[in-house]
C-alpha cells in the first residue's frame, strides 16, 4: 500500500485531465488518450527515439564538458584563496544571468545547430558547479587536511585522497542540481536554436498545423526523462561512502 | 639563524625526545597582539607520558600544534631527537578532539590510510593487528558515521599507531565522550603505552584525567601561559583513584590551580 503512495497525485492528475478534457469541447487541451495517440504516431515515424537522442547527445556533451572543466577549476579556486577572491565577483555577476540570454550570441558564434546548443548547456551546468566545486573545498573541516598532512601526504595527495573524497557529497548534489538546469536548458535552446530535439518537437509541432496533442506529448517526454536523470544521479548519493555527507 | 646552530650543537645524544625550547606564541586579532605562550621549556624523555594541564582558552592545544608542525611558534624552537621541528611528521602522529577520522572511509581504510607505501599484505596485516588492539574486531567494513564517539575515537588511535609513531600527540581525546566512556578510553590507552612504548604527549582540562594517565603533569597557568608546576606522578599503573597518593596528587594539582576541591 504504502508503494504506491507515491503514484496518488499523479493518478488523480491523469484522472481529474481525462475528466476535465471530455466534458468540455474547447479544445483548449488535448485529452491523456489524444496524447498517448500522439506520442505512438512519433514512435511510428521514428521521430520520438530521434528527437530524445538529439536532446540527451546535447545534454550529455554540453554538461560532461562543463564537469570536466568547471569541477577542476572551482577546485582550484577553493584552494587558492587567492583565486577565489579574484574570480568571485566575476562569478557572481554573470550568475543571474540567464544562460537563455545567450541564445543570439551563441547562435551568433556556433551558428544553428548542435553546437550552439552544447555551449549553451555548458555555461547553464558551468557556473553553478563551480561555485559548487569552490565552496565544497573550502567547507572541508580544517582537521581531516592536518590529520592527512600529518601522514605526510603532499599537495597533489590532499587532493586526491582528503579534498576530493571531503567534497564529493556536495559535489554530487550540485552535479544532480546542474543536470536538471541542463535538461531545462536543452529544451529552450531546441526551440531556437537546432532543427531537432524535444524542445523543437513542441515548438515544430504548434507552427505545423496546432498539433497540441504533440506539444503535450513532448512536454510528456521532458518531464519523464528529466525524472529518470534525476533518480540516477540521486543513486549516486545512497552510496555508503558519500551518506556521511548528508546528515543522518 | 645564530640561535639555529647554537641548538644544533646541544643536541647531545642523551638529549630528551622531544625538547621544546623558549617557545612564545603571539596572535594578530583584529591588529592587537595576543600573547598565548611565554617561553615555555619543557622536556619529554623517550617513552614518557607527560599531560599538559590547563584551563580551557590558556594555549595548550596552541602549543601541542606547535610541537605537531602545525603552527609556527613566534619565537624558540621545538627539537625532536636534536632536530627542529619544521612541520607534520608522520613520525609523531596528532589524535584530534574529535572528527579526525575520515568519514568517507571503512574502520579499515582509516586505519590504513597512513600504509599505502605498504605492500598489499603487510598492509592488511597491520591493520588487523590495530583492529583487533583497540578492540573493533568485527567492525573492519563499518563506516564511522554508523560507531559510537568512543569507536571513533578508537579508530583515530589504532590509525595513529598503525604508522608506527615515535610520538603520540594527543588534544583533548576523549573530550566529547561521555563520562564512563572516557574513563574505560583512558584505561584502553594505558594498555596500549604500555604496549608500544610510544612518547605520549597528552593535552587535557581534566585533573583527574592527568593524574590518572600521566608520568608526569604540566601544569599551564591562565593566558599567556606558562608552565606553574611540574608534577611528578610517582604511582605505577594500575592506579588505584582512592588511595592517599593519588588524592594527595590530585588536589594538590587543584591547589596549584587555586581551586579548592569543594563545591
Amino acid at each position: 500500500m504504502k508503494r504506491l503512495i507515491p503514484f496518488s497525485a499523479t493518478t488523480a492528475l491523469l484522472a481529474a485531465w481525462f475528466l476535465a478534457v471530455r466534458s468540455q469541447t474547447s479544445g483548449l487541451l488535448p485529452g491523456p488518450l489524444q496524447v498517448m495517440r500522439g506520442l505512438w504516431e512519433l514512435l511510428e515515424k521514428g521521430l520520438l527515439v530521434k528527437y530524445m537522442v538529439a536532446s540527451l547527445y546535447r545534454v550529455t556533451w554540453g554538461y560532461l564538458a562543463a564537469v570536466a572543466t568547471a569541477i577542476p577549476f572551482g577546485l582550484v579556486l577553493g584552494w587558492f584563496r587567492r583565486g577565489e577572491l579574484s574570480m568571485n565577483p566575476l562569478i557572481q555577476l554573470l550568475r543571474p544571468i540567464s544562460p537563455l540570454a545567450w541564445i543570439p550570441i551563441s547562435i551568433l558564434w556556433f551558428g544553428v545547430g548542435d553546437t550552439a546548443a552544447i555551449f549553451l548547456i555548458f555555461l547553464a551546468s558551468f557556473l553553478p558547479l563551480t561555485v559548487a566545486a569552490m565552496n565544497a573545498v573550502r567547507n572541508v573541516p580544517p582537521t581531516l587536511l592536518r590529520a592527512g598532512r600529518n601522514f605526510g601526504l603532499s599537495d597533489r595527495g590532499l587532493l586526491v585522497k582528503v579534498i576530493l573524497p571531503a567534497a564529493l557529497p556536495q559535489l554530487i548534489v550540485a552535479l544532480r542540481i546542474s543536470l536538471g538546469v541542463a535538461w531545462l536548458v536543452v529544451v529552450a535552446a531546441e526551440m531556437i536554436a537546432v532543427n531537432s530535439g524535444l524542445g523543437f518537437l513542441i515548438v515544430d509541432a504548434r507552427n505545423a498545423g496546432n498539433r497540441y496533442d504533440l506539444v503535450v506529448a513532448g512536454m510528456v517526454m521532458i518531464g519523464l526523462i528529466g525524472l529518470v536523470l534525476d533518480i540516477g544521479m540521486r543513486q549516486l548519493e545512497k552510496m555508503k561512502a558519500l551518506r556521511w555527507g548528508y546528515g543522518s | 639563524m645564530v640561535v639555529k646552530s647554537a641548538l644544533a650543537a646541544n643536541a647531545a645524544p642523551e638529549a630528551a625526545k622531544v625538547a621544546i625550547w623558549g617557545v612564545s606564541m603571539t596572535f594578530e586579532t583584529d591588529g592587537k597582539p595576543i600573547d598565548v605562550l611565554t617561553m615555555l621549556d619543557l622536556d619529554v624523555r623517550e617513552g614518557e607520558f607527560v599531560c599538559v594541564l590547563g584551563p580551557s582558552g590558556c594555549g595548550k592545544s596552541t602549543l601541542l600544534n606547535i610541537v605537531g608542525g602545525f603552527l609556527r611558534p613566534t619565537r624558540g624552537t621545538v627539537l625532536i631527537d636534536g632536530e627542529p621541528v619544521v612541520g607534520p611528521d608522520p613520525r609523531r602522529i596528532f589524535v584530534f578532539q574529535e572528527r579526525g577520522v575520515f568519514p568517507w572511509l571503512t574502520v579499515e581504510g582509516n586505519i590504513g590510510f597512513g600504509l599505502a607505501s605498504l605492500a598489499a599484505e603487510e598492509r592488511a596485516r597491520r591493520i588487523a593487528y590495530y583492529v583487533k588492539l583497540v578492540g573493533l574486531s568485527g567492525f573492519e567494513k563499518v563506516y564511522p558515521q554508523e560507531l559510537s564517539g568512543g569507536m571513533k575515537q578508537r579508530v583515530e588511535v589504532a590509525r595513529a599507531l598503525a604508522v608506527n609513531p615515535d610520538v603520540l600527540y594527543l588534544d583533548e581525546p576523549f573530550g566529547a565522550l561521555d563520562s564512563i566512556t572516557r574513563l574505560i578510553m583512558r584505561g584502553e590507552l594505558l594498555r596500549i603505552w604500555e604496549a608500544e612504548k610510544k612518547t605520549i604527549l597528552f593535552v587535557t582540562h581534566d585533573i583527574e584525567e592527568s593524574v590518572q594517565l600521566a608520568d608526569r603533569v604540566v601544569v599551564m597557568s591562565t593566558r599567556p601561559a606558562t608552565i606553574r608546576r611540574i608534577v611528578e606522578i610517582d604511582m605505577p599503573h594500575p592506579r588505584d583513584l582512592s588511595s592517599r597518593r593519588y588524592i594527595e596528587l590530585r588536589d594538590s594539582i587543584f591547589e596549584e590551580i587555586g581551586l579548592a576541591h569543594k563545591i
